[in-house]
C-alpha cells in the first residue's frame, strides 16, 4: 500500500515540483490550495503525513496545524512544516503547536523526499498495525 | 553776687516752670493740645534746640577766640533749611509712613530693617551724644559757679559729690526721667515736652537778645569804659572788631569743614531728628520752619558779635565762653546776668531733655529691650504688657546717659572749650551723613555697605577725636597708642579737618564699595525703593498723611489692582446694590473690609489680603505704595508660576509629540519588517520553485518530453515573476521619492480608462468575466498628470477585478461621475469583496491581508501601493467601497478642468487603440 501525503501549498509552481518528487518516491500525493481546504482534506483523506506551508490564503498553516492537533482522531499524524529561512519566530510557533519536522524554503528535493517518506512509511506501518 | 541757695532755688524754680508747661500741655483738652502742638511756630521753636548752651555761650567764646568761624555753626543749618528742606520733607514723609521713632530706626529701616545697623547707629549716637551732654553739664556748672563764686563747690573738684556738674547731672536725670520717659507713645511724640522745649527756645532767645541789646545800648560795646579815651574809641573798636571778624590760618578749609559739620549735624543729630522728623505733626510745618528757623539763628548770630567785642574789651583774659554772663556781671547788671544764666540753663536743659529722650528711645529699643527680651529667666517675652518695663528701662537709660556725660566731663576736664566739644560731637554724628543721604537717594546702598561705612567712620572718629580728649584720664590704654593727632600736626592739618576728612572719606568709600560688592535681600530692596521713591508713588496729598484711614475709593482702587477693573466694579456694584444704593461705591460698613479681604484672598491668599487691607485701612506702617509693591511681587510670583505651568504644559506636549513620533516610528519599523518579510516571501517562492524544478530537470533521467516542457515553462514564469517583483519594488521606491510621474500633461482620464479597458479585454474574455463600459461619451475633461501612469493604475484595478472575481456570473462595470471640480472613475466588480480589517492596509505595500485578497496571484502584491502613489502624485485619491462577499468598487478621483477648443475634437473622436492622453495621435 502507498502512503498518502497531503501537500498544503498555494504556490502552483511549488506544488508542481513537490507533487512530482513525492510521487516518484512512491507516495499518493493529494493537494490543498488553501488553509480551509487543507483542514477539510486532512480530516477526510486521513493522510499519513502532511506537508504544510505557512503562508496560505483563507487560513494559514498555524491554524491548520492547530485544528489538526485539536482533532483526537488525528493524533500522531506527522506534520512537516515548510518555513522560510530567517523566519525563526514562525518555526518556534509551529514547534509549540506540535509540528513534527521542518523544511526550509528553498528546499533540496532529496531532503524533502527523505524526511517526508520516512515519516509517511512509519505512519503507514503504524496504521496497518492498528488495523491488524 | 548771689547766694548758692538763691541760685539753686532759681534753677529749681525754672525747672519747675518747665515741668508745669509740659504737665499742663499734656493735661490740656485734646482740642487745645492739638492746636498748640500743631502750630508751626511751636515746631520751629522746638527745632531751635539746635542752639544749645554751646551756641548760647560757646558761639561768643568762639567769636572771641577764632573770629568769624562761629558763623558756620549758624550758616550750616540755615543752608539746610533754606536749600535742602525737600530732603527734610522726604525724611519726614518716610518716617511718618514707616513709623520710625529715631534716627537709628530710620537708618535701619532703610537698610532692610537691619537690627545690626540700628545697634551700630545707637552706639555711635551714644558716643557722640556723651561729650555733647558733658558740654551742657560743663556749661551749667561753669555758669552756676560764675553766678555764686563760692569756694565750697567747684567745677574741678576731685570728688564727684563736690562737683557742681555732678549735681547738675543728677537733677537733670531726675527731671528728664520724670516727664520724658513717663509715657510710651507708639509714635514717640511728646506734646508736653515739645511745648516745654518751645518755651525754652523763647527764653533763651529772649535772654540772649536782651544781653545783646544791653551791650550795644547799655554798655556801648565796652567803649564807655573809663580806661579808654573817647577819642581812641574808634581805633580800639576797630582792633577788637578785626579780631572778632577775622578768619584763622587755614581758615578756608576749616570754614568749609565746619559748615559741612553743622549742616550734617542738623540732619543727623539724634535730638534734631527727634524734633524735626519724629515730633513733626504736619509736613507743611516744615515750610514755616524753613524760613523761621534760619531767622531765629540769624538773630542769635547777629548779637554774638557785639557781645564778643564787648567781652574782649571789658574782660580781656577771662574765659570768653562766659562773656554772656560775665559781661553784665562785670558791668554791674547783676539781674541781667541772672537772666542770662536762665537763658543758658534753658539752652542746656532743652538739649539734655531732647537728647535724653531720643537716646533713651534708641537705647531701649535697639540695645536693652532686645537683650532683656532674650533673657529667658526674666520671662518678659511671654509678658503681655511691657509698658512698665519699658518705662523703667528708659529711665535707667537716661540716668546712664547723664552719668556717661558727667564721666566724660569729669575725665576730659575740657581744656578745649565748649565749641571744641560740640564740634567733636558733630563730627561723630556726621558719620551718619553718607548712609542717610545715600539711603534717601541711592538705590544700591545695602546693609553691608552701611555697616562697613559707619563702622569704619566710627573707629576713625573715635581714634582721632575722642581719644585725645580723654588724655587727662591717663589711661594706660590710651597712653600706649601712637599719638592720634600727631599725624595731622605733622601734615600741618587741623586735627578736626583731618579727622573728619579721613573718617568720612573712608566711611563713604566703604559704604559705596561694600554696597556694590554685596547683594541686597528682598526686604532691603523693598525698603530701598520705598525710601528713594517715596514721593514718586505716594498719591495721597500731604494733608492726608496722618489721620488717614481707608476710604471706599482706596479699597476700590486696591481691589481693582488685584482682581481687575471689571470684576472689581461688579463686586462693588453688587455690594452697593444690596445697600440700596445706585452707584458702584457702597457705604462703608463693618462688613466692607472683610468683603474686600475676601475678594483679594482669592488672588493673593488670605494672609496677604489681610495684611494689605489692614495696612490701608489703618493707614499705618505700610503705604498704598508698599502694598502695591508687595502686590507686584506677588503678581510676579504668580506670573512666574504661570510661566512654569505653561512650560511644563509645553514639555508635556513635546513629550506627547515624541511619544506619537515614537509610535509612528515603531509602526514604520513594523511596516518595514513586514515589507522585508513580504519581499523575502515573494522572492523565496519563485526561487524555491526554480531550485526544486532545476533539481528535477538535472537529477531525473527518465523525464518525458512533455514533463520537461511543462517544468521549463514554469521556470520561465517564475523567472519573469522575480523580474517583475524587482521592477515593482524599484518603482514603489521611485514613486515614494516623488519621481516617475509627470504632471505637465493635459490628460483625458475617460480616454485613458477606455484605453485600459482595451488592454485587459483579452484577459477578461479568457477569464469569462463580462466587461461593462458605462463611461459617458460627451464629457470633455482634462486632468494634469501622466497618461501612461494613469493607464497603469486603471489596468491594475481592472486586472484585479477580473482576476479575483470567482462569482458564478462575474462582471466588471466601469463608470464615471462628476463631483464638484473632480472626475471620479469607478471599477465595480461582483467578486468576493474585502473584509473591513483588510481594507485598512489594502493600499500599503504587501499588507498582511494581501494574501487573502489576492488568492492565487501572479502579481507582486505591490500593485495597489503603486497605484495609490501615482494617483496621489496627480493630486487625486484612490478609494475602495466594499463588503466581504458583496464585491468591491475601486474609485479614482482626479481634479479636472474643462477641455479647451483644441482638445474637443480629439476627445470626440477618440478610439480604444489610441495612445492615452496623447490628443494629437487620435484620429
Amino acid at each position: 500500500m502507498q502512503p498518502v501525503v497531503l501537500v498544503a501549498e498555494d504556490e502552483t509552481s511549488i506544488v508542481e515540483s513537490l507533487n512530482f518528487i513525492l510521487r516518484r518516491a512512491g507516495a499518493d500525493v493529494r493537494i490543498s490550495y488553501d488553509g480551509e481546504q487543507a483542514i477539510r482534506d486532512i480530516a477526510n483523506v486521513r493522510p499519513h503525513v502532511v506537508v504544510l506551508d505557512i503562508m496560505m490564503p483563507r487560513k494559514d498553516g498555524f491554524e491548520v496545524l492547530k485544528a489538526t492537533r485539536a482533532n483526537p482522531d488525528l493524533s500522531g499524524l506527522p506534520v512537516v512544516v515548510l518555513t522560510a529561512k530567517g523566519q525563526e519566530s514562525d518555526r518556534e510557533k509551529a514547534e509549540a503547536l506540535g509540528a513534527t519536522a521542518f523544511m526550509t524554503k528553498p528546499f533540496s528535493n532529496a531532503e524533502v523526499v527523505e524526511t517526508v517518506m520516512a515519516l509517511a512509511e512509519s505512519r503507514l506501518a503504524e496504521c496497518q498495525a492498528q488495523e491488524a | 553776687m548771689f547766694s548758692p541757695v538763691f541760685a539753686v532755688s532759681l534753677s529749681f524754680g525754672y525747672l519747675a516752670f518747665l515741668f508745669a508747661v509740659a504737665f499742663i500741655t499734656d493735661r490740656l483738652r485734646p482740642h487745645f493740645k492739638q492746636r498748640l502742638v500743631s502750630s508751626p511756630l511751636v515746631y520751629t521753636l522746638s527745632i531751635s534746640i539746635y542752639c544749645t548752651s554751646w551756641t548760647y555761650y560757646g558761639a561768643v567764646g568762639s567769636a572771641a577766640k577764632n573770629g568769624l568761624e562761629f558763623i558756620t555753626i549758624y550758616l550750616g543749618p540755615t543752608l539746610v533749611f533754606l536749600a535742602w528742606w525737600t530732603v527734610l520733607r522726604k525724611m519726614i514723609r518716610i518716617a511718618s509712613l514707616q513709623h520710625t521713632t529715631s534716627i537709628a530706626d530710620f537708618i535701619s529701616a532703610r537698610y532692610g530693617k537691619s537690627a545690626r545697623l540700628s545697634v551700630l547707629v545707637t552706639l555711635i549716637a551714644l558716643t557722640a551724644t556723651t561729650p555733647y551732654i558733658a558740654l551742657q553739664l560743663q556749661a551749667v556748672a561753669t555758669s552756676f559757679e560764675a553766678l555764686i563764686r563760692t569756694p565750697t563747690l567747684s567745677t574741678h573738684s576731685s570728688v564727684f559729690f563736690g562737683d557742681i556738674g555732678f549735681w547738675v547731672a543728677v537733677i537733670m536725670a531726675v527731671f528728664v526721667s520724670l516727664y520724658g520717659a513717663r509715657l510710651i507713645d507708639a509714635k514717640e511724640q511728646h506734646a508736653g515736652v515739645v511745648a516745654a522745649i518751645a518755651v525754652e527756645s523763647v527764653v533763651k532767645l529772649f535772654a540772649f537778645v536782651s544781653i545783646g541789646l544791653l551791650v550795644i545800648f547799655g554798655l556801648k560795646l565796652g567803649l564807655s569804659d573809663r580806661a579808654t579815651a573817647p577819642s581812641l574809641a574808634p581805633a580800639a573798636l576797630e582792633a577788637t572788631s578785626a579780631q572778632v571778624l577775622s578768619l584763622r590760618e587755614q581758615g578756608a578749609l576749616r570754614w568749609m569743614t565746619m559748615l559741612f559739620l553743622s549742616a550734617a549735624a542738623v540732619l543727623c543729630l539724634p535730638r534734631q531728628f527727634q524734633v524735626t522728623v519724629v515730633e513733626n505733626r504736619h509736613e507743611r510745618h516744615l515750610a514755616t520752619a524753613s524760613w523761621l528757623f534760619p531767622t531765629y539763628l540769624f538773630i542769635l548770630c547777629l548779637f554774638t558779635v557785639p557781645i564778643a567785642i564787648t567781652g574782649l574789651r571789658l574782660l580781656p583774659g577771662s574765659n570768653p565762653d562766659l562773656f554772656v554772663m560775665s559781661v553784665p556781671l562785670a558791668a554791674g547788671f547783676s539781674n541781667w546776668a541772672l537772666f542770662a544764666y536762665i537763658g543758658g540753663l534753658a539752652s542746656a536743659t532743652s538739649m539734655v531733655i531732647m537728647a535724653s529722650i531720643a537716646m533713651s528711645i534708641m537705647m531701649s529699643n535697639h540695645l536693652v529691650m532686645p537683650l532683656i527680651l532674650r533673657i529667658e529667666a526674666l520671662g518678659l517675652s511671654r509678658s503681655s504688657d511691657l509698658t512698665n518695663v519699658q518705662i523703667r528701662v528708659r529711665q535707667i537709660n537716661i540716668a546712664v546717659l547723664l552719668l556717661l556725660g558727667f564721666l566724660y566731663y569729669y575725665l576730659s576736664r575740657s581744656n578745649e572749650g565748649l565749641a571744641a566739644m560740640g564740634l567733636i560731637a558733630f563730627a561723630g554724628v556726621a558719620q551718619f551723613f553718607p548712609v542717610l543721604i545715600g539711603g534717601l537717594f541711592w538705590r544700591e546702598g545695602t546693609e553691608v555697605g552701611a555697616l562697613a561705612g559707619l563702622g569704619a567712620g566710627y573707629l576713625v572718629w573715635l581714634y582721632f577725636l575722642i581719644l585725645p580728649t580723654l588724655q587727662d584720664a591717663n589711661w594706660a590704654l590710651i597712653a600706649n597708642l601712637p599719638d592720634p593727632q600727631g599725624l595731622f600736626h605733622a601734615m600741618e592739618l587741623d586735627p578736626l579737618v583731618g579727622a573728619l576728612f579721613w573718617s568720612l572719606s573712608l566711611n563713604t568709600l566703604l559704604y559705596v564699595a561694600f554696597s556694590f560688592a554685596s547683594r541686597a535681600n528682598a526686604l532691603e530692596r523693598l525698603q530701598s525703593a520705598y525710601f528713594v521713591d517715596v514721593f514718586r508713588s505716594s498719591r495721597v496729598g500731604e494733608s492726608e498723611l496722618y489721620e488717614r484711614s481707608a476710604t471706599v475709593e482706596d479699597l476700590y482702587e486696591l481691589t481693582q489692582r488685584f482682581i481687575g477693573r471689571d470684576q472689581a466694579y461688579r463686586a462693588f456694584r453688587g455690594y452697593a446694590v444690596r445697600q440700596g444704593l445706585r452707584g458702584h461705591l457702597p457705604n462703608p460698613d463693618q462688613n466692607l473690609v472683610p468683603f474686600v479681604e475676601r475678594l483679594l484672598a482669592g488672588r493673593i491668599g488670605a494672609a496677604s489680603a489681610r495684611v494689605m487691607v489692614a495696612s490701608i485701612a489703618t493707614g499705618e506702617t505700610i503705604s498704598m505704595d508698599a502694598v502695591i509693591r508687595i502686590l507686584d511681587e506677588t503678581q510676579q510670583a504668580i506670573e512666574y508660576s504661570h510661566a512654569l505651568e505653561q512650560k511644563s504644559a509645553e514639555l508635556e506636549a513635546i513629550a506627547d509629540q515624541l511619544r506619537d513620533a515614537n509610535e509612528q516610528l515603531m509602526a514604520l519599523d513594523i511596516m518595514k519588517d513586514d515589507f522585508l518579510s513580504r519581499v523575502s516571501h515573494e522572492l523565496r517562492t519563485p526561487m524555491t520553485a526554480l531550485r526544486s524544478l532545476t533539481e528535477i530537470l538535472t537529477g531525473t533521467d527518465d523525464l518525458s518530453q512533455e514533463e520537461q516542457q511543462r517544468f521549463l515553462k514554469i521556470m520561465a514564469q517564475e523567472s519573469k515573476r522575480l523580474t517583475r517583483l524587482l521592477d515593482d519594488i524599484l518603482e514603489v521606491s521611485r514613486l515614494e521619492s516623488g519621481m516617475g510621474v509627470k504632471l505637465d500633461e493635459a490628460v483625458n482620464p475617460l480616454q485613458v480608462m477606455r484605453d485600459a479597458i482595451a488592454v485587459v479585454e483579452a484577459s477578461a474574455t479568457t477569464a469569462e468575466v463580462k466587461l461593462l463600459n458605462n463611461l459617458p461619451v460627451r464629457w470633455r475633461l482634462r486632468a494634469m498628470g501622466d497618461g501612461d501612469r494613469l493607464q497603469q493604475v486603471f489596468v491594475n484595478l481592472l486586472s484585479n477585478a477580473i482576476k479575483y472575481n470567482k462569482s458564478p456570473n462575474p462582471f466588471v462595470l466601469v463608470s464615471a461621475e462628476r463631483q464638484d471640480g473632480a472626475l471620479v472613475l469607478h471599477v465595480q466588480d461582483n467578486g468576493p469583496g474585502i473584509s473591513e480589517k483588510d481594507q485598512k492596509t489594502l493600499f500599503t505595500k504587501f499588507s498582511r491581508s494581501w494574501q487573502d485578497v489576492v488568492e492565487t496571484t501572479t502579481g507582486s502584491g505591490l500593485g495597489l501601493a503603486i497605484s495609490k502613489q501615482i494617483v496621489q502624485q496627480m493630486n487625486g485619491e484612490i478609494l475602495v467601497r466594499t463588503r466581504l462577499g458583496e464585491g468591491a468598487r475601486f474609485s479614482v478621483k482626479l481634479p479636472v478642468f474643462k477641455a479647451g477648443a483644441a482638445d474637443q475634437a480629439s476627445a470626440a473622436g477618440s478610439g480604444p487603440a489610441s495612445a492615452p492622453g496623447d490628443a494629437s495621435a487620435q484620429p
